[in-house]
């Protein structure tokens, strides 16, 4: 939020807690500044906001919204944790597990995984009624220092973001339209590409799930002490409350 | 996916394997669209007519040119269904593969091109001469079963005339002799109306009848941008796309933001399966487009404008360039246009390249910048940043059309027409299970009844009216009225008899939806597959009591969450007949005697393992006895 003058506060609600906003600011930017979680997997710290995923959908006004794009407005009453908005942003997480192929017990990132965490969140603890996609996908390991696992991408295209406006260098993007849409790398495998391990596309927290893996340093943190071991995703921000 | 379009999720496809094309070569058509990255798709239509393939050596080069990033080439090319990165047929036979041309008896016609070409749907001929494609709707519903060939269009096909065709083409005939001898000497218009008819069955008294030239814009020059916005705001005007914005205040929207510049663009992208209104505007009333088109640049300040023409009319394009150039001759277009200093606009004309979802205004914006055809984030609306970020106006070619007529006649003779809330007429594109197809021009208000009276379609069964992403109704919906607040319509009117089977339509939709969404979000690119599925199950009988409640559940989280308008009204197929015609789904329910859900079929499932293991079951094989 740089650049945006401070002084234009106001007031909405978000399940009947009041917070605070400036012109220009997403829901979901004001609703992180309060301490007020809103489900997201598409969206990530430092990066354009890109409102694919839809887990973040709340409703404003009437409408249902992505509230990582909407920008907040004064006076209005933002439902987010509501039963219905639960019920559709696991069906959002379904999707994207049956889309790909998600096998958690013998995925490196399983702990860390934020699809994986956010399934637990809205708990997807029964059998699914959505019919399994499992597409044949490459798995890219040319690089010396990286390898990609695409059966596990959820095309949130948070690595395209970070290589793009972070990194500067583009190594990914989206190819293909529909269900065929898929993050692809910038030449014929990543070796082609001027990637390096160091990239901030490359790094731990940008890809949500085990599909970016950096070569020898799996399983240095044991299952039990990852990330999502210790609290639900979203409990930094929700302890920002209390 | 069982998508006749459609291919295996996921997996990269072969590369190019055509002879290298020469990197001069490809620099100087980049050259030729000024190494401009907005004019990407115009760049790799020329390379794909050209080449008939866009290759990664040659995306490479582009990228270079047009300082872009390979991926970001390929995202383009990828995107789109006209483009391709394996080598297509010097000739590609595209057949319309709408429900419509089904029923009319595609199927014969495909067989026929089989046949004679060697080559099976989706397949190109080993010596590179043919590619044999589907497409979704191509515009020709009153006039199916329809193919294009290259650039040409085929309506009316029968296995007879594609026997002939296809035996031409395979003899080394160029496409366009098949629809002309002498089709060069012919004028642009008269090649098209040799192709396509028109089928103009009922011409109202603002669009179709008489039209005096350019007497609207004549009145716009004389006026303030406030007096146009207030005549077309107190017409009632509302755009004839499907969205039906309030067409006079979108125009003031985006003529208060204060930019550098501002755009006009005509969306002549009509893609809704069934709707083909637009086409015979473009044939019969360009200059009325384009007048309405000045009028708007006028009032909102624009100096430049785009009409973008779907991929599918590309057959339309010389006809439309010499519209356009005789406009700039005449001191219609260009600088100091009907000779008011400083008025200056001019239009260019931006093709598409066979995608659905460019029909929504912000991925259409996407596309005229040289991007995939994705819809753009909302706020900001287009007529505050829309084309490369200033304020533009997006109309549909019908909309412009009523504008032009409106300045001409005065905004109380357009509200007269009409009813409270829908005023002036409406084109219907009117096809299917009727005696007479073709364009309908009548205010709104009719019935659907009274217009099936007309076009001779009493018999039937239903009609899905405003296409896939509009209502399917039975007969006991037969008085409903054609309006924006009763049944909404772009103009597709589609009659179905009672022997049509409402699933096999509803699961062609849903299979449509599935082609044409753009893939950005999760419901729509996902949800719409295993919508697809679903209905897939009711057909083959495996479909419980409970999986009608899934249907409704999904097609809610789709609705609810989806981006755009494409995702938010994609699973209207489903939805509507659920509602008017309960009876066809209840019909093929079955209620599992065990308890247990059909989903699981293991027979399926192992089906492969036992053909590998060349065993037979006793319990499975009916026929298979000890």
């Amino acid at each position: 939020m740089s650049g945006t003058k401070r002084e234009t506060g106001f007031t909405f609600t978000i399940d009947g807690v009041e917070v605070k906003a400036y012109a220009g600011m997403t829901i979901m930017e004001a609703a992180d500044e309060a301490g007020v979680y809103i489900p997201r997997l598409c969206d990530h710290e430092g990066l354009r906001h890109q409102g694919s995923c839809r887990v973040c959908t709340v409703k404003a006004g009437g409408r249902s919204v992505s509230a990582c794009t909407q920008p907040a407005a004064p006076g209005q009453a933002v439902e987010n944790e509501t039963a219905r908005l639960n019920k559709m942003r696991r069906d959002l997480v379904e999707m994207l597990f049956h889309e790909g192929n998600h096998l958690c017990p013998i995925c490196e990132a399983s702990g860390n995984c934020e699809l994986q965490a956010m399934a637990y969140r809205l708990d997807m603890t029964e059998a699914t009624r959505f019919p399994y996609l499992e597409p044949c996908r490459a798995l890219d390991a040319s690089h010396p220092d990286i390898a990609l696992d695409t059966n596990r991408c959820i095309s949130c295209g948070r690595c395209i973001r970070a290589s793009q406006d972070v990194d500067g260098k583009g190594i990914f993007g989206y190819v293909g339209r529909g269900i065929h849409r898929r993050v692809a790398v910038n030449g014929e495998n990543l070796a082609d590409t001027d990637a390096e391990v160091s990239d901030h596309a490359i790094s731990k927290e940008v890809c949500p799930v085990g599909c970016i893996i950096r070569k020898r340093v799996g399983f240095v943190t044991p299952i039990g002490e990852r990330e999502f071991d210790k609290g639900l995703i979203g409990h930094e921000i929700e302890e920002k409350r209390k | 996916m069982d998508n006749r379009h459609a291919g295996m999720n996921g997996g990269t496809p072969p590369s190019c394997v055509a002879a290298p094309v020469s990197d001069t070569e490809i620099a100087e058509i980049c050259e030729k669209y000024g190494n401009d990255k907005h004019r990407m798709l115009d760049i790799l239509r020329e390379v794909q007519d050209r080449y008939r393939c866009i290759a990664p050596a040659t995306m490479d080069k582009i990228a270079e040119k047009t300082d872009l990033t390979r991926i970001e080439v390929e995202g383009v090319a990828s995107f789109y269904s006209f483009l391709s990165l394996t080598p297509k047929g010097r000739v590609t036979i595209r057949l319309c593969d709408d429900i419509v041309d089904r029923f009319a008896g595609l199927d014969a016609v495909a067989h026929v091109f089989e046949d004679v070409l060697g080559i099976g749907i989706g397949q190109t001929s080993p010596d590179g001469a043919f590619s044999l494609e589907y497409t979704p709707c191509i515009g020709m519903c009153d006039q199916a079963p329809a193919a294009m060939v290259n650039d040409i269009v085929l309506t009316r096909l029968t296995p007879e005339s594609a026997r002939s065709a296809a035996e031409a083409l395979k003899a080394g005939q160029a496409p366009e002799k098949i629809v002309a001898e002498r089709f060069q000497e012919l004028t642009p218009y008269e090649r098209v109306t040799r192709m396509v008819d028109n089928n103009i069955r009922h011409a109202g008294e603002i669009l179709l009848g008489p039209v005096p030239e350019d007497a609207g814009l004549q009145n716009a020059v004389k006026m303030t941008p406030a007096a146009i916005f207030t005549q077309i705001e107190e017409s009632g005007l509302r755009g004839c796309g499907g969205a039906g914005f309030t067409t006079g205040r979108k125009w003031r929207f985006a003529a208060s933001e204060r930019a550098e510049k501002h755009f006009i663009i005509c969306n002549a992208d009509e893609g809704e399966p069934g709707t083909f209104k637009d086409r015979v505007l473009l044939t019969e009333r360009p200059h009325l487009l384009i007048e309405g088109m000045t009028i708007a640049a006028r009032a909102v300040g624009a100096r430049e404008g785009f009409l973008y023409l779907r991929g599918e009319y590309v057959y339309l394009r010389e006809h439309l360039e010499q519209v356009l150039e005789d406009r700039r001759r005449r001191g219609l277009l260009g600088q100091h246009i009907m000779g008011v200093k400083g008025f200056n606009f001019d239009i260019r004309l931006q093709l598409g390249a066979g995608a659905y979802v460019c029909g929504e205004e912000g991925a259409l914006i996407s596309s005229c910048e040289g991007l995939p055809g994705e819809p753009k984030t909302r706020p900001p609306f287009p007529v505050n940043r829309g084309y490369l970020g200033y304020p533009t106006v997006v109309n549909n070619v019908e909309t412009f059309c009523h504008a032009a007529r409106i300045l001409d006649r005065g905004a109380e003779w357009f509200h007269a027409q009409g009813t409270e809330g829908s005023h002036g007429t409406k084109l219907l594109s009117v096809c299917g299970d009727c005696l007479n197809p073709g364009i309908y021009e009548l205010p709104y208000g009719h019935t659907v009844r009274e217009v099936l009276a007309m076009v001779g379609g009493l018999e039937a069964a239903a009609v899905q009216v405003g296409g896939p992403s509009g209502t399917m109704i039975a007969r006991d919906s037969f008085h409903r009225k054609l309006t924006f607040d009763d049944l909404a319509t772009g103009g597709a009117f589609i009659v179905f008899g009672a022997e049509r089977n409402i699933l096999e339509i509803v699961e062609y939709y849903m299979s449509f939806f599935v082609h044409e969404s753009c893939g950005y979000c999760t419901p729509c690119r996902v949800g719409n597959v295993f919508l697809q599925k679903a209905i897939q199950k009711f057909r083959s009988g495996h479909a419980n009591p409970e999986d009608i409640e899934y249907l409704k559940e999904l097609s809610g989280t789709i609705i609810e969450t989806s981006r755009c308008g494409l995702g938010m009204t994609s699973p209207n197929p489903v939805l509507t007949t659920l509602r008017n015609f309960p009876l066809v789904y209840s019909a093929v329910i079955k209620p599992s005697k065990d308890g247990i859900r059909d989903t699981f079929d293991i027979q399926s499932a192992i089906d492969g393992a036992r053909k590998i293991a060349k065993r037979r079951s006793y319990i499975f094989d009916k026929d298979f006895t000890q």
